[in-house]
């Protein structure tokens, strides 16, 4: 930490304030297109309330009450403070505030992303790190066709097939859903992380089943961050592997196991965690279909059981929290890739 | 002094190869042979490019090929055949049709839904990005933060919003896979306009006072084609897997259309006891992807040398 690293401030504020910019044009952006979905697109949002056989009166007084006389640009602007607060309308499907629902339903989304994630990092690392140690190898071609065909399978399709064979013919899992409905009313979740919430409470019987119904969707999604992570390893790693100071590390004499594992994945560590990051926020999204196959009670699931009611404020609400995490999620691993590697702070 | 002109017929490869091309033509058929020797010493590529070549002829020929209607089934007789059943190769489902006579019936639709995405989507990301990159300033700082803010977002979900509120339909999925699709495309432009734009040739068109809009797109555009195609073909699997995601929910291609996505949708009902009826089109979208994926991986090495270090 020399002086000479610290930047001038007046350098820091640009700095921050480009990157307020960024974050409040993309927030501001995201509502913008919600709120085109929502008001603009259905050509009377008056009449998908009311229906067609509504008194004139009625629709004008209903009209008014939604605001919906005023200037576009003042609904908008109505539209981004209530967003802002958290306000997203009421399910007319559970007649609850969507806020609440997504609240209920968003740590078991969570809870399998971040399990998928783990999985994907713990076996596509050293996976990534294996094809580039042995570029051009058997071992090479394997990974490359494993992650080839995570790029390109269905994942609902991979989904349903898991649970025909691991379910249905192996019965080494438990059936779709996330607890067996014995534990149901015997089991009282804190955070909503039911696996935490189950070591928390040493109740092993929960913790096993738990484990049975989560660990089949939670391998599906990891094995497509795997795909990414270990493809994206395999091309850090090849870059680092030709830099020189793996030479010199070499010529001390150094062991091909502390070269690979000690310096070269260390200098690609940094690109990593942006992936790893990367990958995170796809699995957020990419729970809307797995969720729907493995009826996991997520928010997944709950964005397309509202789509099929044509519940828009849930719909809405919904594509407008998972594009906040995963807005969030990205500019974070900006960020975090800017403060980690040293060699973009100085210029 | 005709040690120069040798006047021995040239072979057509040293015709291509040819340093010093005597035409337009020769010089670009030459490059374009080079092209393919790089690309065709690439197997798994040559193999991407055989199974899409495969999808296109099994689309131009769906009526010839299929043994039986994609939409009307034998309803008293074969509904839920296994695979290999006399006269059904893959089975039927449960309003007795042939699925292999669907599948090949869906070929065109997917192919369909990936031509019309990369025809809207290509061409926008294309004009914006090299608008962006020749204009510079404040025009490339405000197309560029609106092609941010797409990049931002998860693109299946704002698919999924969008197809809610535009209504089901092969159709809107295409609108909606479009309207999130272009942006990568506009990064690509504007970076290869970035680095032509101050190159000596438009200079020159400049100097003969070719106004913008002909520099832009006669002279600017052509150079960004080949990073585009690359990575267009890359995104066809992901187009596909997108369109099959919708399908699969009931908001893409409705029924009876013959469209992947919702085929294994119909058929999950019956996953554990009839699994070919979902199985089967699952085998087609992963095959046609890896096509994709494979082709676009091969052109890439073939088309951008910089960025094959992969």
């Amino acid at each position: 930490m020399g002086g000479r690293r610290r930047a001038r401030p007046a350098k820091i504020m640009g700095a921050v304030l480009r990157f307020l910019v960024i974050v409040v044009t993309t927030y501001l952006g995201l509502l913008a297109v919600t709120f085109f979905i929502g008001r603009v697109i259905p050509i009377d949002p008056v009449l998908a309330v009311l229906g067609d056989r509504a008194p004139t009166h009625v629709v004008e007084r209903t009209r008014e009450a939604m605001g919906l006389n005023l200037p576009l640009y003042q609904q908008f602007f109505i539209y981004v403070r209530q967003a802002l607060t958290g306000d997203f309308g009421i399910s007319v499907l559970t007649t609850n505030p969507v806020m609440t629902d997504i609240r209920r339903v968003f740590p078991a989304t969570m809870e399998l992303a971040t399990l998928g994630t783990l999985i994907g990092a713990i076996f596509g690392v050293p996976l990534g790190v294996l094809a580039a140690v042995k570029r051009g190898s058997i071992a090479d071609q394997i990974v490359r066709v494993i992650g080839l065909v995570g790029y390109s399978v269905p994942i609902f399709w991979l989904a349903l097939l898991s649970l025909l064979v691991f379910y249905a013919r192996l019965k080494w899992v438990a059936y779709p859903g996330r607890i067996d409905i014995v534990f149901e009313y015997t089991f009282t979740p804190i955070t909503g992380f039911y696996l935490f919430d189950a070591l928390w409470q040493r109740q092993w019987d929960v913790l096993w089943d738990v484990f049975r119904h989560i660990i089949l969707p939670a391998s599906l999604l990891g094995y497509f961050s795997l795909a990414y992570i270990s493809r994206m390893t395999r091309s850090f790693m090849l870059n680092e592997l030709q830099q020189e100071y793996i030479v010199a590390a070499r010529a001390k004499g150094l062991s091909e196991t502390r070269i690979i594992w000690g310096h070269a994945l260390r200098n690609a560590a940094v690109p990593l965690v942006t992936v790893i990051a990367l990958s995170y926020a796809g699995l957020l999204e990419g729970s809307v279909l797995t969720e729907t196959v493995f009826a996991w009670p997520g928010l997944g699931l709950y964005i397309t059981n509202s789509l099929q009611n044509a519940d828009m404020n849930a719909v809405l609400g919904g594509t407008i929290v998972i594009g906040s995490v995963f807005i969030g999620i990205n500019l974070l691993s900006d960020l975090l890739y800017r403060t980690l590697d040293p060699r973009t702070r100085q210029r | 002094m005709s040690t120069v002109t040798e006047t021995r017929p040239m072979t057509r490869r040293e015709w291509l190869l040819s340093d010093r091309p005597q035409s337009r033509t020769q010089a670009r058929l030459g490059r374009a042979y080079m092209t393919w020797q790089r690309f065709s010493a690439n197997k798994l590529a040559v193999l991407g490019l055989l199974i899409l070549l495969a999808l296109v002829f099994v689309a131009a020929f769906a009526n010839v090929l299929a043994p039986h209607s994609p939409y009307i089934g034998d309803l008293a007789n074969a509904r839920l055949l296994p695979p290999g059943t006399e006269g059904y190769l893959l089975g039927t489902d449960d309003l007795g049709r042939d699925i292999l006579s669907r599948l090949i019936h869906g070929s065109r639709l997917t192919l369909a839904v990936v031509l019309l995405v990369a025809i809207i989507a290509a061409p926008v990301g294309l004009i914006v990005g090299a608008i962006a990159g020749y204009a510079g300033g404040w025009v490339d700082a405000v197309l560029m933060r609106i092609t941010d803010i797409f990049l931002a977002f998860p693109k299946l979900v704002l698919a999924l919003a969008f197809v809610a509120a535009l209504g089901p339909g092969i159709e809107n999925a295409v609108i909606a896979i479009a309207i999130t699709s272009w942006p990568p495309y506009a990064r690509i432009a504007r970076a290869e306009t970035l680095t032509v734009r101050n190159s000596d040739y438009i200079a020159a068109v400049q100097l003969m006072g070719a106004s913008p809009t002909r520099i832009v797109f006669r002279h600017v555009m052509p150079m960004c084609m080949s990073s585009l195609i690359v990575r267009v073909t890359l995104d066809m699997a992901g187009i596909i897997l997108t369109a099959a995601g919708l399908g699969f929910l009931g908001l893409g291609a409705q029924p009876p259309l013959p469209e992947w996505g919702a085929m294994i949708a119909s058929g999950r009902r019956f996953i554990l006891d009839q699994w070919w009826v979902a199985t089967m089109p699952g085998i087609a979208i992963l095959i046609v992807s890896l096509g994709f994926n494979l082709l676009g991986d091969g052109l890439r090495d073939a088309l951008d040398p910089r960025e094959s270090g992969q």
